[in-house]
């Protein structure tokens, strides 16, 4: 609430300035004839003269015209601490126009209309939802908005994010792990080996792990290395490098990267660690985050599983 | 009464006039609110930034990151739905000057705070094409090598207290070694992870 000074200062300012503009218009009226004639002003710029013509009656009237919408304008939306007698239905009741009514007004109309689509969408399992094309839309929206900056629009993903439609996973690509990944978020977590193995543990250990998908190496390195795996890595990784989705562990045998597949980024990522963070996402909605969360998750799904049943459209 | 003639006539008495009538509006639209608790009070639980985030404040505004990318959440309902709950005056108490901008050539950023992971913003500033295809965003491969130096960022912190930014003086005879050593990205990810959580992470 503004003070009884400010009150007054903008009722002065706003409503004089209103009533100035009318006491103006109506000053440079008087006095002034009523037909056009060739009679100039005596200005002359350049030999350029200026007619001494009344107003044309179109533009008089549009003047007045916006004096009166000013008016007009005030009642309804109001000044200072006198509110307009607009309003908008907010819980159900009609409340006093505010730019923070109005947004909440709009959120609230919008829910009203989706909340028993995303409700029905909610109830359905996740392996027939795919089969729904609205849903799926709206999962795609929801992912360009959310997730595609990291995991890229056509969830390719890039250096580091994973590809979410190649249907190979860190995670799980279960239905009930999706959802718990974009819900709580993960944490994957590759630490530094270069206390364990040594620098030339390191590169030995690169072509260890180039050789589990084939990738050419050194033999005699991959070999020497071999042991050590089952010391260090195995705990995540497994015994045949096959990884655990329980952990986020990747599965080196495969032809998928997630930092690379180089030498060199082999070798980064066994010297520094590496550290990928997937937000927990269920903050990120004021409302229907469950529902939200359920139809992203089964476009996720959709991009690797086909619909088990096709519903009627 | 001055006459038409002689303001058209005098460049002086016509900047004057002209500065008053653009700035006539602004007698009430902004100058009450210049006294308004409503908009000069911080939020609960607004925190100065730190030495650091202030380090990657002035980086942000040297890089003119501000000229594409706003940080005001308008109260509509595509806007809070896409980025988050809108802006309150509240939250900016601290800034000076304020970087709410004019044009979005990119997102919004008022509330990118802890929405990305600090790696995925390291390799967009690096190059955006990297995680994000589609982008038009220039890369930033400098910010990585540059480091901060920490011997204005004390003087930096005394001139925003003048101004009202309430910071100790443990805060100020830290901040040389706080910003020391440290990389533009690190300062600048740092300033970018606290965007709008006054109110986000409450």
């Amino acid at each position: 609430m503004l003070s009884t000074f400010w009150q007054v200062w903008i009722t002065v300012i706003t409503l004089g300035s209103i009533i100035g503009c009318g006491i103006l218009i109506m000053y440079t009226s008087r006095g002034q004839r009523k037909e056009e004639t060739d009679q100039t002003t005596g200005h002359d710029y350049d030999g350029i003269q200026e007619l001494d013509n009344p107003l044309p009656r179109w533009w008089v009237f549009m003047f007045w015209g916006t004096i009166v919408f000013g008016f007009g304008y005030l009642g309804a939306y109001g000044y200072g601490n006198f509110k307009g007698f607009l309003t908008v239905e907010v819980d159900g009741e009609q409340v006093t126009w505010t730019s923070h009514n109005q947004w909440k007004a709009e959120v609230q109309a919008f829910e009203r209309e989706i909340e028993p689509l995303f409700n029905e969408w909610a109830a359905t399992p996740i392996p027939e939802l795919i089969g729904n094309d609205a849903a799926m839309q709206t999962g795609h929206r929801l992912f360009k908005s959310n997730c595609s900056v990291c995991h890229g629009t056509a969830a390719q993903g890039a250096k580091g994010f994973p590809n979410l439609a190649d249907n190979d996973w860190l995670w799980g690509g279960s239905p009930e792990r999706i959802v718990e990944t974009i819900a709580k978020g993960r944490q994957g977590i590759m630490p530094s080996q270069l206390p364990m193995l040594g620098e030339e543990g390191i590169a030995d250990m690169t072509n260890y792990v180039r050789s589990l998908s084939g990738l050419p190496h050194e033999a005699d390195a991959a070999e020497r290395a071999a042991p050590k795996f089952q010391q260090f890595c195995m705990a995540c990784h497994g015994a045949d490098g096959k990884g655990n989705q329980w952990l986020g562990a990747p599965n080196l045998t495969d032809e998928t990267w997630l930092y690379g597949g180089s030498s060199r980024e082999i070798a980064f990522t066994l010297r520094h660690g590496r550290h990928g963070v997937m937000p927990n996402f269920s903050e990120i909605w004021d409302t229907l985050t469950e529902q939200k969360i359920h139809v992203v998750s089964a476009y996720v799904y959709s991009l690797s599983n086909e619909p088990e049943v096709t519903s009627a459209q | 009464m001055i006459k038409h003639d002689s303001i058209e006539k005098s460049l002086p008495l016509m900047v004057i006039m002209i500065v008053i009538a653009l700035s006539w509006g602004g007698l009430v639209e902004i100058v009450p609110l210049a006294f308004d608790k409503n908009t000069t009070e911080p939020v609960d639980g607004l925190k100065p930034l730190s030495a650091l985030e202030l380090e990657g404040r002035d980086v942000y505004i040297r890089e003119g990151c501000h000229v594409c990318h706003t940080q005001m959440v308008r109260p509509f309902r595509a806007e809070t739905e896409r980025y988050g709950p809108y802006s309150q005056s509240g939250e900016h108490v601290y800034e000076h000057p304020f970087l709410w901008g004019s044009k979005r050539t990119g997102p919004d950023l008022a509330r990118v705070g802890g929405r990305y992971s600090d790696d995925w913003h390291r390799a967009h500033m690096y190059n955006p094409r990297d995680v994000v295809p589609e982008s038009i965003m220039p890369s930033y491969p400098w910010l990585f090598t540059n480091t901060v130096d920490g011997r204005l960022t004390p003087r930096k912190m005394r001139a925003l207290r003048t101004l009202g930014v309430p910071y100790t003086d443990d805060d100020i005879e830290g901040a040389k070694a706080a910003v020391d050593g440290r990389t533009e990205i690190d300062a600048l990810i740092a300033y970018m992870q606290q965007l709008g959580t006054a109110i986000t992470k409450r």
